[in-house]
């Protein structure tokens, strides 16, 4: 399967399994969704459990609140990550806080799903990478697979979880894999090990990291199509790095982190997002706290510019495996 | 040739009464009890129109019920809600003073709002939600089975504080009494009301929502989203927008409601609409009974705008003397609502002065016995406040790693802060 049937085999999946499962969203229910995700769900299940809604993300929001306080499982798609800000008061003072603030008297179980990331010269508004925006939140999973059979396990944890989960999709890596070379022609999931999904139900746990490669001389954590990337810088660089897929960005996977860095003794974090107050600044300073005596090296980070997402300027903003690969090197110096 | 023009000015509305002042409540567009008609519960929203732009109103000036509204409802129906309304007024007063003493830090009362909550929540059924705003405390003090003391505890933030401290006092949540968790954010339980609604219709359910709004909310943008959702997906909900002119300092015009009404929105969004006399009892009661059945009989939506007066502050922060005429609501054209409810069950021979003045102190011993109760689990003057690690619980379903670092850090913390109070 591709990441996008992956998703939809997730969403069919939990559509059959709980009756309180339902899917919303713009240009989600006849047409299947603008990047087809949930073609054809609507056909299978019907009206009342995949519907489109008006273009307002603070109403989808709004509403999966309300029906999630009922006891339903709503799955709402916000089209673009870029989109979500709309419904940030939704999120931050609803979803979140819901069973905090009534002590258990009410929950959010709604899963977001987003797609995020660039690479895909999508311009300003359809490439960010929001995620620190949600990490900061108090009450809120936010969770991003990199592969096929990751999608479609942790969305369905997602879905079951009890925690309001934003879960974002790196749009670049719907079709294919992404190394971050442009110029390469794209190859399709089909290429890759990670495509292979099972069609029924399973399940892989949130706040655990994942191995993407195992190696013994620096750590490299990243998420989402930065995975991919670093493997081609390890492959340019010649450095054996050990790349940890995060998963599950918040709560995340500190013994997986920490036990790595402890034994390579070197860190390097990346990321799409823009790097001031972005998600790796909360890496550096985990991995500072927990591994500070076994570093033997300044924690690079390789990130976005801290501008907005360029149109033109697409691959020299996109953190490329040049620049992954001399931030390795680099650490190897010290 | 160009046409010399005056320099364009930008329009600020303002209250016509400001401290010192009297206000010209002319604007309220007032129509006499019994004028406004009873449309079928099929009526099509675009044909409720006149009525968005009119009054309901049952009790006239002599206290009679008149009119198509005037509900179907039994005298000791009317004087359950008397008692209600009564019981929400003495609780007010009590914990406004237990305020100023310092034994809880905030208090809103809805002085004035009494008969829109307490009337309403008669017209609703067991396992209905309301997604109610800060000042509807009259839902839950309508009910009988809602100890008036535990409602004390969350205000006291104390040991029994059914919201365990978390919250600001009036931030109530009961789910068993259809009592949504109230927000600090304004609105937002607007649309998740819709939500509710749109899930009870895709379960096949009959229960139905009710969302809650002041005037000045409505300018937020989930008012609007809520009007869309419900409209768009026929949700079983009445909108209710509960138009007591003032939001904190903020005249209503300033909101949007100069030379229009607030029910006028419901029907530019394809919502059934009415406009009503907030402060009396039978409207209150009649037109939610006839927003509950349209709901309930798959009609969609209504939107009720219900008039009436903030009387007291806007809250315990706030001097409403700085901003409006300090005798405001003895000049509010439709009174109040205990005395206009009083009124018409004293004519009916079902009620009496001296009835009211015994049920009156009967209350107030009510609540003074309640806060007894509730004081005697702590308040905010002697710390008897919920275990620190409660602070750290329910942030997420179970508790994840970071958080039980940081609650055996806070508990260091804490541990230490007392030892050095100790010495000092």
């Amino acid at each position: 399967m591709t990441m996008i049937q992956a998703l939809r085999s997730a969403m069919d999946v939990m559509l059959e399994r709980d009756p309180n499962v339902v899917v919303f969203g713009e240009d989600v229910g006849y047409f299947g969704g603008v990047f087809r995700c949930t073609e054809g769900l609507q056909a299978r299940h019907g009206r009342s459990r995949v519907f489109d809604a008006p273009i307002s993300e603070g109403g989808l929001v709004g509403v999966a609140v309300g029906m999630g306080a009922y006891g339903l499982r709503p799955v709402v798609e916000v089209q673009f990550a870029d989109y979500f800000y709309p419904a940030s008061d939704q999120i931050v003072s609803e979803a979140a806080r819901l069973r905090y603030r009534s002590a258990g008297d009410f929950t959010a179980p709604i899963t977001i799903r987003m797609p995020c990331g660039g690479g895909i010269y999508g311009g300003q508004t359809h490439s960010q990478s929001p995620e620190a925006l949600f990490t900061h939140v108090c009450g809120i999973r936010t969770v991003m697979p990199s592969t096929p059979y990751d999608a479609k396990g942790l969305l369905i944890a997602s879905i079951e979880c009890d925690d309001p989960v934003i879960f974002l999709e790196p749009k670049r890596l719907y079709n294919g894999p992404f190394d971050g070379h442009a110029d390469q022609p794209v190859v399709p999931w089909s290429k890759h090990p990670a495509s292979e999904v099972p069609e029924g139900y399973y399940t892989l746990p949130l706040e655990t990291a994942a191995v993407a490669r195992p190696g013994r001389d620096v750590t490299v954590l990243a998420y989402g199509t930065m995975v991919f990337v670093a493997e081609a810088a390890v492959a340019e660089s010649g450095v054996d790095a050990e790349i940890i897929d995060l998963r599950s960005l918040w709560p995340l996977d500190l013994p997986a982190i920490v036990e790595s860095v402890k034994k390579t003794r070197r860190c390097v974090v990346v990321h799409e997002a823009t790097r001031t107050s972005g998600f790796g600044a909360e890496l550096l300073a985990l991995v500072q706290e927990h591994c500070f005596y076994h570093l033997e090296a300044p924690i690079e980070r390789v990130t976005g510019w801290d501008t907005p997402y360029p149109h033109a300027l697409e691959w020299a903003y996109f953190p490329g495996p040049a620049r992954v690969a001399a931030a390795l090197r680099r650490v190897m110096e010290d | 040739m160009k046409r010399p023009r005056e320099p364009l000015r930008l329009h600020v509305p303002e209250p016509s009464g400001r401290p010192g002042q009297h206000t010209d409540f002319s604007y309220l567009h007032l129509f006499p009890a019994g004028a406004a008609r009873l449309p079928p519960i099929d009526v099509a929203p675009a044909d409720t129109a006149d009525l968005s732009d009119a009054l309901v109103r049952v009790l006239d000036d002599d206290g009679r019920a008149v009119g198509p509204w005037a509900p179907a409802a039994e005298p000791a129906l009317l004087r359950r809600g008397l008692v209600a309304m009564l019981r929400t007024r003495a609780f007010d007063a009590r914990m406004l003073t237990a305020q100023r003493q310092k034994k809880i830090s905030f208090y809103m009362q809805c002085l004035g709002e009494e008969a829109i909550a307490t009337a309403h929540a008669l017209a609703l059924e067991p396992g209905d939600m309301c997604f109610p705003t800060y000042r509807q405390q009259g839902l839950l003090l309508a009910r009988d089975d809602i100890p008036m003391a535990e409602l004390m505890c969350q205000l006291m933030s104390n040991e029994r504080d059914p919201m365990k401290g978390r919250q600001l006092p009036v931030m109530y949540s009961y789910k068993r009494a259809g009592f949504f968790t109230i927000s600090g954010n304004l609105a937002t339980q607007f649309i998740q009301a819709v939500g509710w609604g749109m899930a009870s219709a895709i379960k096949g359910d009959t229960k139905i929502a009710s969302g809650w709004i002041g005037d000045g909310a409505t300018a937020e943008a989930d008012f609007h989203t809520a009007l869309t959702f419900a409209h768009v997906y026929r949700a079983p909900v009445i909108l209710n927008v509960v138009n007591n002119q003032w939001a904190i300092s903020s005249f209503q015009a300033i909101a949007g409601g100069e030379a229009t009404t607030f029910a006028a929105r419901g029907v530019g969004c394809g919502i059934a609409s009415l406009r009503v006399d907030g402060n009396d009892f039978l409207a209150v009661l009649a037109a939610s009974r006839w927003a509950a059945e349209r709901a309930r009989s798959n009609l969609g939506p209504t939107l009720i705008e219900w008039v009436t007066y903030r009387a007291g502050a806007h809250s315990t922060s706030d001097d409403p003397s700085r901003y409006r005429p300090a005798d405001d609501w003895e000049h509010f054209p439709l009174g109040d609502p205990i005395e206009r409810l009083k009124r018409h069950l004293v004519a009916l021979g079902a009620w009496s002065d001296e009835e009211h003045e015994r049920t009156r102190k009967a209350l107030e011993a009510e609540v003074a016995a309640a806060q007894k109760e509730a004081e005697c689990h702590g308040t905010l003057l002697d710390g008897h406040i919920p275990p620190l690690e409660s602070m750290f619980e329910d942030v997420y379903a179970a508790m994840p790693q970071h958080l039980r670092d940081q609650m055996r850090q806070a508990r260091e913390a804490e541990a230490a802060r007392r030892a050095g109070r100790e010495e000092t």
